[in-house]
């Protein structure tokens, strides 16, 4: 839309807040900034903010305090009909009593575009839906309803596209291919793409940046390797992914600037955790691990060794995945921790309930997180 | 289904609408071949000896010539009226669809309410509102909006209003069924693309609300169009419309062939307008 010489047009939301009449507050003074041009993605689980934030940038909730602006064009008052911005509704609201493109036409049809029928044609292609024009809605499958949803949406050429779940009514192996299909319509039209999900997966393979969100505020924001990998809360920890959340004590500090690291005890076992890796200024914090990076061996054989080490675990559940295999195992401190195990045949077979194995991990791969901090918060309650 | 096809067989459906079949076969097909057969008989018999089959078409040329007024007032009467019933009716049934919130079996219910009282009942009492010394009247004087004899009733105004009235809930509950199936969030939709609330009104919500309009209209204009209690409580002989001079010739002059040919006009004109509207509306698409 904008050319070089043009200022960046980046939607901005500014100490953003909504609360309903009923008292309930969705979203607590959000700031945000969203690059133009990026797939950003807006994770959380239910009822966290997310789609009232996504409302409020479309137009359709009232914004209680704050501002959205898109570049230096504050639109927090904007009527949504004059918003430069459009969405792909979660079930995609599309009109049943208009053709495909009647649909996607809707749009330019109420701005004047004189080119629409070409504008169509285009899009319908770049969809693939030229064969479904003539149809109706009811008559599409569901991922051709969602691409109707996509091109009706897209034709538009707004500055911010939202999308609100859109993946959420589809099947998982019909989730998988529109994933891929959303990443290459997004880099092929150079939009600013805001993508609302509950789905962790759905965020890390598509968005350039994630922001997890939980009780109507940020908790982290960052690219998908980042938070996966240096997590700030048990919430993103737990919600992103899995992780082990082990009790330890602060013992001390070594070193300066980037080499610093905490040393955290952690039943007898100290740890060496990277300064960019703690996120706790108190002397107690959750060691945290994720489950692949655990490795196990049967005691007596030898273990790689690239850490921290610890023996008489017992393996006390095992789930064989196909590709992998996820352990439980009792430590000798009485908690248990999960273990995934790519299974690529090193091992010869599974680990067998009940064995005593050692375990280790590679110390650059623990974050150390706020002991105040619920460590069940994010899990998924399956 | 299977318990009731162990029971009736293959042709479970015939049975199922078998009672109603020769219900309607009883007292709707064989009237209707009566009244037609009648409406070509010779009118110089009376109702007590029975009248002779003579194929007289004369009948229908006599009932067009002597009474075309009264089809006219019959049409535009119920015309006005279904107008009426739709602008006081789409706007309550948009309400109670959309606004009502926790009230809206409580408003569907007061919609209904009317007709636990007769029609009778109801329209004479509209007779007394809008009585020469009632309080409408009186206060419309005091308006200076009628004249100092001005009145209401035995007026067309009375008569449609009167239509109006009774009609209405016909009109609400359809055009209630199908607003209420509207997704809010297609409405959302249009405004995202750029509708304006009224715009998105049009090109979304009174679009999805055709069938129940076409089906209110209907529900509303055809029983309005061969109504004759509206006429003869508040009106005037000047008001009466084509239900009332069928009435009076079966009842008072037991003229039954003019009569008939009376209702069988009536009933294929209904018919055939019927059929245009829905023609044009394009209902048959959005069903």
């Amino acid at each position: 839309m904008s050319s070089d010489s043009e200022p960046r047009r980046d939607l901005r939301l500014s100490g953003l807040h909504k609360r309903y009449s009923n008292g309930f507050t969705a979203v607590k003074s959000l700031d945000l900034v969203i690059p133009q041009g990026s797939f950003f993605a807006l994770l959380g689980p239910s009822g966290c903010g997310k789609t009232t934030t996504l409302r409020m940038v479309a137009g359709l909730e009232e914004v209680t305090a704050g501002t959205i602006k898109i570049g230096d064009q504050d639109i927090t008052g904007e009527k949504p009909f004059r918003r430069p911005v459009n969405t792909v509704f979660q079930n995609y609201a599309l009109f049943p009593h208009l053709t495909i493109a009647e649909n996607i036409e809707f749009g330019p049809k109420r701005r004047g575009v004189k080119e629409s029928a070409s504008q169509v044609k285009e899009i319908l292609e770049l969809t693939e839906l030229t064969e479904q024009a003539g149809k109706k809605p009811a008559q599409l499958s569901g991922g051709q309803q969602q691409r109707v949803a996509l091109a009706r949406a897209l034709i538009n050429r707004p500055e911010v596209l939202l999308l609100d779940e859109p993946l959420g009514a589809l099947d998982l192996k019909l989730r998988r291919s529109m994933q891929g299909e959303l990443k290459r319509i997004q880099e092929e039209v150079g939009l600013t793409f805001v993508h609302v999900t509950h789905d962790q997966e759905e965020a890390m393979t598509m968005a350039d940046t994630v922001a997890v969100m939980n009780q109507g505020e940020i908790e982290q924001l960052g690219s998908p390797y980042e938070l996966y990998t240096n997590p700030q809360t048990t919430f993103v920890a737990n919600f992103l992914g899995r992780s082990n959340l082990i009790k330890g004590t602060v013992v001390g500090r070594e070193g300066s600037g980037a080499d610093a690291v905490v040393k955290v005890d952690m039943y007898g076992t100290v740890v060496s955790i990277k300064q960019g890796r703690v996120h706790t200024d108190s002397t107690e914090g959750w060691i945290g691990i994720r489950p692949e990076k655990l490795l196990i061996q049967p005691e007596g054989t030898s273990l790689a060794d690239p850490g921290n080490h610890f023996s008489s675990a017992v393996v006390i559940g095992a789930s064989y995945l196909g590709v992998s295999t996820e352990y439980v195992l009792k430590m000798p401190w009485g908690q248990e921790l999960m273990c995934f195990e790519q299974n690529r045949g090193v091992r010869g077979g599974l680990v067998e309930l009940g064995t005593k194995v050692d375990v280790s991990w590679r110390q650059e791969y623990v974050f150390l997180l706020d002991s105040s901090q619920d460590a069940q918060a994010g899990r998924e309650e399956e | 289904m299977t318990s009731l096809q162990r029971v009736f067989g293959k042709n479970v459906g015939y049975w199922l609408i078998a009672p109603a079949a020769l219900w309607l076969g009883l007292f709707f097909l064989v009237p209707l071949l009566s009244l037609f057969t009648t409406s070509l008989s010779d009118p110089s018999g009376n109702p007590i000896a029975g009248y002779r089959f003579a194929g007289r078409f004369a009948n229908y040329v006599d009932v067009i010539a002597d009474y075309w007024p009264y089809f006219v007032r019959s049409l535009v009467y119920a015309g006005i009226a279904t107008v009426l019933c739709l602008v006081l009716g789409y706007v309550l049934a948009y309400a109670i669809a959309f606004k009502a919130g926790r009230w809206k079996t409580v408003m569907l219910v007061l919609v209904i309410a009317p007709f636990f009282t007769s029609f009778l009942v109801r329209t004479l009492s509209w007779k007394l509102i809008l009585a020469d010394n009632g309080f409408v009247v009186e206060s419309l004087q005091w308006l200076h909006v009628l004249g100092e004899d001005g009145r209401l009733l035995a007026t067309p105004f009375a008569v449609i209003a009167g239509l109006t009235y009774n009609f209405l809930p016909f009109m609400i509950l359809p055009l209630y069924a199908s607003l209420e199936k509207i997704d809010p969030q297609l409405l959302e939709a249009s405004q995202d693309l750029y509708a304006s609330p009224w715009k998105g009104f049009w090109s979304v919500t009174w679009k999805l609300s055709i069938p129940g309009v076409v089906g209110g209209t209907l529900l509303t204009f055809i029983p309005a169009s061969g109504d004759y209690i509206n006429a003869s409580l508040l009106g005037n002989p000047n008001t009466q419309m084509v239900g009332n001079k069928i009435q009076a010739l079966f009842t008072t002059a037991g003229d039954y062939p003019h009569a008939s040919a009376l209702s069988v006009i009536l009933m294929v004109l209904i018919l055939v307008m019927v059929l245009v509207y829905v023609r044009r509306a394009g209902t048959e698409e959005l069903l």
